[in-house]
């Protein structure tokens, strides 16, 4: 019974009621502590030299000059970084990203990194440094690097997944393939087969805070790094690895983080500014640019994708394929053996119940920076691309795209396109949702029109460690170690309060420090409240133990006789009547002399996240003129398991779409012939202001997960899916272009509406 | 002090392009002067003759001038337009201007409501046309230790209207893809006097006398609106860049130029 994960149908009090969140005041009035905002005794500041060139070989660094400037303390470069990653060829690509190893690979590659007094000296110290490059030939383009006369980035990578294996390097370097059933029997079955290519341009996750860090190294080989991240353990490990320092003597705590997004998940200068302490002996602080975190952190995959769906008259799809070419910049994907291309294709047409479907994901390098994960990494793109193809096979069956999708909807036994059957899940009533909605039958104007689409997103659990401390006064405090992205400690709080009987402001929720817990996965795959949500569960089932022994003491009496109720324990049986309930700050009280601290503790890997669908409903406006898009309605149906804090939940609902919206309309890396980035700045990197955005409607289903006592699932992912292709299928419907490549922006529509007309 | 500088010397009125832009590390100025304690260029004087906008009125004083914005709605609008509500509290008119950018907001409107610019230095005074004062991107044709003291519009005759529109793919803190600006006159219901200007399709703002003949004496109907767009198209020189293609610059060119004209003749009470 102790500790099992399943779903009981427990009687809730306070999970689900909108209380407010503890870091709420701080980031409103400033006072929050974001990663630039901490600073040490005597720290330098740290700045990075970054290559021009999309890709060029390093010939000469020449750091003399700037050695002698008075005021610098420390200058690296690759030889102050030796490999230590022993084979270890993930680790070893993160190491060439950090600080480029004889080429540099995109525009925007760190080449050298100074440490300094002040900001001015930092600068004139990197304008000293002389770089020979010899420029090579570079691509950017997806399509263009799987050509046969593309530059091959890597003499050494050689595509994995193909049988034999390639005689030559290419940028090609998986192939993935997924599926069941026998698609060419599929198609030959259908009435109607729609086949269509797209193209996504590569977007950046537009956090505000850019990556920032103060290092400090000691000369006995300990170290701190502040820093904002998604997961101070796993920078930890890293840095530690590559720097060749034990994992334990170096404690990470983490900043609040203003957005990540995935984008803070990876380590871009950090080890850097370590290296940079340690040679300086002082502490170093780095606060990345803007332009910088635009040619050099991680953002999301461009891509190219092949989608082709047959359909019977009466709906039913018969086979469904897509073949997905993703760009993982000059390294394969970042998390090893699951390349960013094959997470697309897993993704693809996991809504739907399909008797034939196969899909194949090429992974590829190009001169770009590395990318790193995007908010359901991967899945948007392909959603796009799936999505709209589905909206075509309505139209050419006369059938509602609606109730196609109602049609194909998988359910519980379905056999996921990735593999697994799935238990009980989503989409069915997000689609019967969208159906009911009262946006679906709102008039339109000229000019306007709705799309809907449905987005798929697995969910991640991970390995959790959580501490749950009672003080003496009853007042008690949680430590864990996913960090708080978007309301995580309110929601541990109400599960803490939920468990232990108390009020929500009995509790407070701390982000702990590498030093003060086991180790924590990074907060990223939907986990931070599903997984330290359950490790709280346990642990304050655990310290419930503890209060009833302590409550034993106090009343000298069996502990069985003992149970805990409303935050009180309660003596059962009539011969107690005498014994009055004790409350969890009597028990608290006595601690001290019945046995010490009371504590609970929890370390885990909680599987099984439970996947999660959702379904948008999108209404725009289209300037047939100049192309504009506005946005005039949304609404985001989607499956919480359980919402924790509908608040929080309907955050991240709102929150998924309205980047969704900014990547369908005019978010994308521009790069020129020269293969440097021209649009590093969000004056040309077009996020949405919140004059772009309608209030975003939000309705939240509750199916619960069987692998949660409460049934939670992830909930952060999911929204950024649909919205692309919900975008684009209003669009057709608004003007009559079917658009097949993101951004969606203004001269794109114009040109499509003009070819419309000449045709 | 701006002459006798023999390094990089700049005029700092709100500073929104200029701090930005040292900020960035594009400029490393050696001397900048602050010019917004200057009497004769913090104030607005509007009357009969004409209106004076000193260099250093911010873009929210301007919009919160009612006469101003009553005689010139166009021009105002189009200051207005400029960065967000913080950023209009320091910008101003003529720094946008001397910014020297092919996609500033005020510019096309100030050009097409005639305005001019009250050049000064030391050795003296001289009203310039405000489409003289830029000479490209980034270039204007002020001398060393030139600056300028105001902008000066205009006296207004009855019947009369302006109005600014850009094209940005966003709804606001976005920099003009294409803009046009249209200033007129009727007379009888029909276009006595117009001047057309777009911003963004080429390295200065253009004046495009051929917009403007094309409906003059009409009162804007359909075929004279179709000649203004034509006009407005063929008077583009844009470039491909990350903001737009020349392709999509030149169609909506005439398409901000036709709504622009449509807005001011409303204004100017033409039915």
């Amino acid at each position: 019974m102790a500790n099992d994960p399943s779903y009981t149908k427990q009687k809730l009090k306070v999970i689900g009621s909108r209380v407010r969140r503890p870091d709420g005041v701080d980031k409103v009035t400033g006072r929050a502590k974001y990663g630039a905002d901490h600073n040490a005794p005597g720290q330098l500041v740290g700045l990075f030299l970054r290559s021009p060139h999309a890709h060029a070989r390093i010939k000469k660094i020449s750091t003399a000059r700037a050695e002698k400037l008075s005021g610098v303390k420390a200058i690296i470069t690759s030889e102050d970084l030796p490999d230590l990653t022993k084979g270890d060829t993930a680790a070893r690509d993160i190491l060439e990203n950090c600080m480029a190893r004889g080429r540099a690979l995109y525009d925007g590659h760190a080449v050298a990194a100074v440490a300094a007094v002040d900001e001015q000296t930092a600068r004139k110290a990197l304008k000293l440094i002389k770089v020979t490059y010899e420029l090579l030939p570079h691509v950017t383009d997806v399509d263009e690097a799987l050509k046969p006369d593309a530059p091959v980035i890597h003499d050494y990578l050689y595509t994995n997944g193909v049988e034999p294996r390639p005689t030559k390097p290419s940028n090609l370097y998986n192939v993935a393939e997924f599926g069941h059933g026998d698609v060419d029997a599929g198609f030959a079955q259908a009435d109607v087969v729609v086949e269509k290519s797209y193209k996504t341009e590569q977007v950046h996750q537009g956090y505000i805070e850019p990556h920032a860090c103060v290092g400090s190294v000691n000369p006995d080989g300990t170290g701190e790094l502040w820093v904002t991240t998604q997961g101070h353990f796993t920078y930890r490990s890293v840095c530690a690895n590559l720097l060749g320092m034990d994992i334990a003597k170096l404690k990470v705590t983490s900043s609040e983080i203003g957005g990540g997004f995935g984008g803070k998940t990876h380590v871009w200068i950090e080890p850097v500014v370590l290296a940079l302490s340690r040679k300086a002996n002082r502490p170093v602080k780095a606060v990345m640019s803007r332009e910088e975190v635009f040619r050099a952190s991680g953002p999301a995959s461009s891509t190219s994708i092949d989608v082709k769906i047959g359909a019977k008259k009466d709906g039913t799809i018969t086979a469904a394929f897509a073949a997905l070419r993703y760009q993982s910049g000059p390294f394969p994907g970042a998390i090893p053996g699951m390349p960013w291309a094959a997470i697309g294709a897993m993704t693809s047409f996991a809504c739907y119940n399909l008797a034939n479907v196969k899909t194949l994901g090429y992974d590829v390098v190009v001169n770009r920076p590395k990318v790193a994960a995007y908010r359901a990494p991967s899945a948007p793109m392909i959603a796009f691309a799936v999505e709209s193809t589905m909206d075509m096979v309505a139209k050419e069956l006369g059938i509602e795209p609606l109730d196609l999708r109602i049609k194909n909807a998988a359910r519980e036994g379905t056999r996921a396109c990735y593999g697994p059957v799935y238990g009980p899940i989503g989409i069915g009533a997000t689609l019967q949702a969208v159906k009911n909605h009262p946006h679906m039958r709102a008039r339109l104007k000229k000019n306007q029109g709705r799309g809907m689409a449905c987005g798929f997103w697995f969910n991640f659990g991970g390995q959790t460690c959580a501490d749950l401390n009672i003080a003496t006064d009853g007042s008690v405090t949680l430590t864990v170690g996913t960090i708080d992205v978007g309301g995580s400690r309110a929601s541990l709080s109400l599960i803490a309060a939920e468990e232990l009987g108390i009020p929500y402001k009995q509790v407070k929720a701390h982000i702990g420090d590498t030093g003060s817990l086991g180790h924590n996965d990074t907060t990223e795959g939907s986990r931070g409240t599903f997984s330290s949500g359950m490790a709280i569960v346990f642990a304050a089932r655990q310290a419930i133990e503890v209060l009833r022994e302590r409550a034993a003491i106090m009343w000298e009496i069996p502990i069985e006789d003992i149970i805990w109720k409303d935050g009180h324990a309660k003596a059962r049986g009539s011969k107690y009547s005498r014994l009055k309930p004790l409350s969890l700050a009597d028990i608290a009280a006595q601690s001290p002399s019945t046995g010490g601290p009371i504590a609970g503790h929890n370390e885990s890997v909680p599987d099984n996240a439970g996947v999660s669908f959702a379904s948008h409903i999108c209404d725009v406006e289209v300037d047939p003129e100049t192309g504009g898009t506005r946005i005039i309605r949304y609404t985001v149906i989607q499956d919480a398991g359980k919402a924790i804090h509908p608040t929080y939940v309907e955050g991240q609902m709102q929150g998924g779409a309205a980047q969704g919206i900014g990547w369908a309309l005019n978010e994308e890396y521009i790069y020129g012939d020269d293969g440097r980035l021209q649009n590093p700045g969000f004056l040309d990197y077009r996020i949405p202001v919140c004059s772009d955005l309608p209030f975003i409607d939000t309705q939240i289903l509750e199916i619960p997960n069987p692998n949660h006592p409460y049934g939670v699932r992830g909930v952060g992912e999911t929204s950024i899916v649909p919205p692309l292709a919900a975008i684009g299928n209003a669009i057709s419907n608004a003007v009559g272009v079917r658009m097949d490549h993101t951004p969606m922006s203004p001269p794109r529509i114009l040109k499509a509406l003009e070819q419309l007309h000449a045709s | 002090m701006l002459e006798s500088e023999a390094g990089a010397a700049f005029v700092l009125a709100g500073g929104t392009d200029l701090l930005v832009r040292m900020k960035l590390g594009h400029i490393e100025p050696a001397l900048l002067v602050d010019i917004k304690r200057i009497p004769a260029m913090n104030s607005i004087t509007h009357s009969a003759r004409g209106t004076r906008i000193g260099a250093a009125v911010s873009g929210a004083e301007l919009g919160e001038h009612k006469a101003v914005a009553r005689a010139w709605p166009g021009v105002v609008e189009a200051t207005n337009l400029i960065g967000s509500d913080q950023v209009q509290s320091r910008c101003t008119m003529v720094g946008n201007l001397c910014n020297a950018s092919p996609a500033a907001d005020s510019v096309p409107a100030m050009i097409a409501a005639g305005a001019k610019a009250v050049v000064v230095s030391r050795t003296g005074r001289r009203t310039v046309p405000v489409e003289k004062i830029v000479t490209g991107p980034g270039q204007t044709s002020l001398a060393r230790g030139e600056v300028i003291e105001a902008i000066v519009l205009p006296a207004r005759p009855a019947r009369s209207g302006d109005a600014y529109l850009r094209f940005i793919p966003r709804t606001e803190m976005d920099i003009a893809v294409v803009s046009a600006g249209v200033s007129l006159t009727l007379e009888r219901g029909r276009i006595k006097t117009a001047r057309v200007v777009l911003g963004a399709v080429a390295p200065t703002a253009v004046l495009v006398p051929a917009a403007a003949r094309a409906i003059i004496g009409s009162k804007l109907d359909e075929d004279a609106l179709h000649k203004l767009a034509a006009a407005c198209s063929a008077a583009c020189k844009p470039i491909d860049d990350k903001r737009g293609t020349i392709e999509y610059r030149t169609k909506v060119a005439g398409v901000l130029g036709k709504r622009a004209a449509q807005i001011a003749f409303q204004r100017a009470g033409g039915a």
